[in-house]
């Protein structure tokens, strides 16, 4: 899971799970092959069919407000994306992320560009905006939740370990 | 140690006093879904190679966002959560019976319990001085079979209001101010305790409404204490013996103490798209109104629909405006059928639905169309929330939601006083 590189998709703050899983498509929520055709439409309508595979979801604060419909970040990793990076996040839809294996890392996004090419080092804790050619370091997650992620998510690290595994 | 409110339900649940920030495992009450979010919940588990729930009776699932289901994939959901049920001994809360966190209040949540759901209102019973939060599928389904879960302790924060509430003014109308003043992400994380005067005299039914909505502050969850209210609300609901008082230590150690004026209060509504995008209601009077809907987790209990009805009461519903009436749960529509309110309500045009949630979730029963407005009880007004993106969505109290009905605009319910 390390050495993630791919563009940036820059969004708004705010970002709900309306915005990345709508309401009207409550239908699919048991096809999420289908569900996630969708990611993120009502956001930026042409982004479900240009996103490629390492891409990045770059947000402002308070992405992911809303439900705690865990659809949400599962679309967003089924559409191939490495991280979702922001200035903040709304709780349940960060330890949502963590949750299903998607990194998710608090950054001050103001400088990240729309179609700046980014490199991710979980394992170093470093993200590098290669086309600015600057370089962001971010603290590690709590270990608890590092296990989780590095495990793949939390079903992986339970079947690994049977119970939390705190340190 | 003097704790308050959270610290105190969590170290009960940890068995050592736990301060701010610690990584706990914590014994849990009660676990729920809805069919949202259950049957990925079903599938987790089948992931897991789970063998048996902790404890099927502290294990529910509720049909309560598409009930009754209006298309055959949501039919097919509930088809798995019923046999899911069935298999493993689970509660099973079918179509009509109500939404979630309503019964829950109504029959399961008891002050001091560590509750989980998988639905970001779970934090409505805070207002139980249940330590209630939200969670997604898959922590849920872990703490299904693991019978804990693991929190970081919160940080608390004591809401302080002062005063009373003026005629018109209600808890929802506090909420909203609340939310507006502090952001949707000011709270993050936080556990809210709610107290002053304000806050002690209000009924089950006002603190409910808080507590439902401390999500939209960014809070973890809404606490309320455990006291006199909490006492009789149980007596009348034939659980008193559930009860057993608590409150926060008086020398506890809060990260912050915010105080509010109940007196200074107005009726206010949340604009679209965003819950803290708040106004006072004369900021925002005479938009016409298509579709008023009252009911929800927010709002869809007797008290709420009895505030509407003192309104709607030998009126009628304006030209070019639907009425949506929507109770919480079953117990709510009986009562309301036997004491006239729902009378009331539908001979002064309103449409009555079965419990459940409705129009909020833009499943189904009351979608807008391109271009409309409506005024909803609900807690939540994200662009596309009630099913269609090209719409625009107040929330606000049961009687602004009443007024407005009443005009076919937005309203201050204070006209009607």
């Amino acid at each position: 899971m390390d050495r993630l590189r791919g563009r940036a998709w820059k969004f708004g703050d705010g970002i709900s799970t309306d915005h990345i899983a709508p309401g009207r498509l409550f239908h699919l929520r048991s096809n999420l092959f289908e569900l996630a055709k969708h990611v993120l439409e009502d956001a930026r309508p042409e982004f479900p069919q240009r996103v490629q595979k390492g891409d990045f979801v770059i947000g402002g604060r308070n992405f992911g407000q809303g439900s705690s419909r865990e659809h949400a970040p599962t679309i967003i990793k089924m559409a191939g994306i490495s991280a979702v990076i922001a200035k903040s996040f709304a709780r349940i839809f960060f330890r949502n992320c963590i949750n299903v294996g998607l990194p998710a890392l608090m950054i001050d996004t103001t400088k990240i560009n729309e179609g700046d090419e980014l490199e991710l080092s979980l394992f170093k804790g470093q993200l590098v905006n290669v086309t600015q050619n600057e370089t962001y370091t971010f603290p590690p997650l709590p270990p608890l939740m590092a296990n989780i992620l590095s495990d793949g998510g939390l079903i992986e690290h339970i079947k690994k370990n049977k119970d939390f595994k705190f340190d | 140690m003097s704790q308050t409110l959270a610290e105190k339900i969590l170290s009960e649940h940890v068995g050592h006093d736990i301060q701010p920030n610690e990584f706990i495992g914590v014994k849990v009450d009660l676990a729920y879904v809805q069919d949202g979010t259950g049957p990925l919940t079903v599938r987790q588990l089948e992931k897991l190679g789970f063998n048996q729930l902790y404890n099927p009776q502290q294990t529910i699932v509720f049909l309560d966002h598409a009930s009754p289901s209006p298309r055959k994939e949501l039919s097919n959901d509930h088809k798995l959560l019923r046999s899911f049920c069935h298999k493993t001994g689970a509660i099973l809360s079918d179509i009509g019976n109500g939404i979630s966190h309503n019964v829950v209040n109504e029959q399961y949540a008891n002050p001091g319990d560590v509750i989980v759901g998988a639905d970001s209102h779970t934090c409505t019973n805070g207002a139980m001085c249940a330590f209630a939060i939200g969670m997604g599928s898959t922590d849920i389904a872990v703490a299904m079979v693991l019978g804990h879960t693991w929190m970081r302790v919160p940080e608390s924060w004591k809401i302080v209001v002062n005063g009373a509430f003026k005629q018109g003014v209600f808890a929802k109308d506090f909420m909203l101010y609340f939310i507006g003043s502090v952001k949707a992400d000011g709270a993050t994380y936080k556990a809210l305790e709610f107290t002053g005067p304000a806050m002690d005299s209000l009924s089950m039914a006002g603190r409910l409404t808080i507590s439902n909505m401390a999500v939209e502050s960014g809070a973890k969850v809404g606490l309320f204490n455990s006291d006199e209210i909490t006492d009789d609300y149980l007596k009348t609901i034939g659980r008193a013996e559930k009860f057993r008082p608590i409150s926060a230590d008086p020398n506890a150690s809060y990260e912050k103490i915010l105080e509010y004026d109940a007196d200074q209060l107005v009726p206010m509504l949340a604009c679209p798209h965003f819950v803290d995008h708040v106004k006072p209601v004369n900021q925002v009077q005479s938009i016409h109104v298509d579709q008023v809907f009252i009911g929800t987790s927010t709002n869809g209990r007797l008290e709420d629909f009895q505030k509407a009805a003192a309104i709607l009461k030998g009126r009628k519903v304006a030209m070019g405006t639907r009425l949506l009436i929507t109770p919480g749960s079953r117990k709510v529509l009986l009562d309301g059928m036997s004491d006239g309110t729902f009378q009331i309500l539908a001979e002064a045009g309103g449409v009555i639905t079965g419990p459940g949630c409705g129009a909020c979730v833009g499943v189904h029963e009351g979608v807008l169309g391109d271009g409309e407005v409506c005024v909803s009880t609900q807690n939540r007004n994200f662009k596309g929330r009630m099913g269609n993106p090209n719409a625009y969505i107040y929330l606000a109290s049961p009687a602004t939601a009443a007024a407005s009905a009443c005009t076919g605009k937005i309203t201050d319910p204070r006209e009607f006083m």
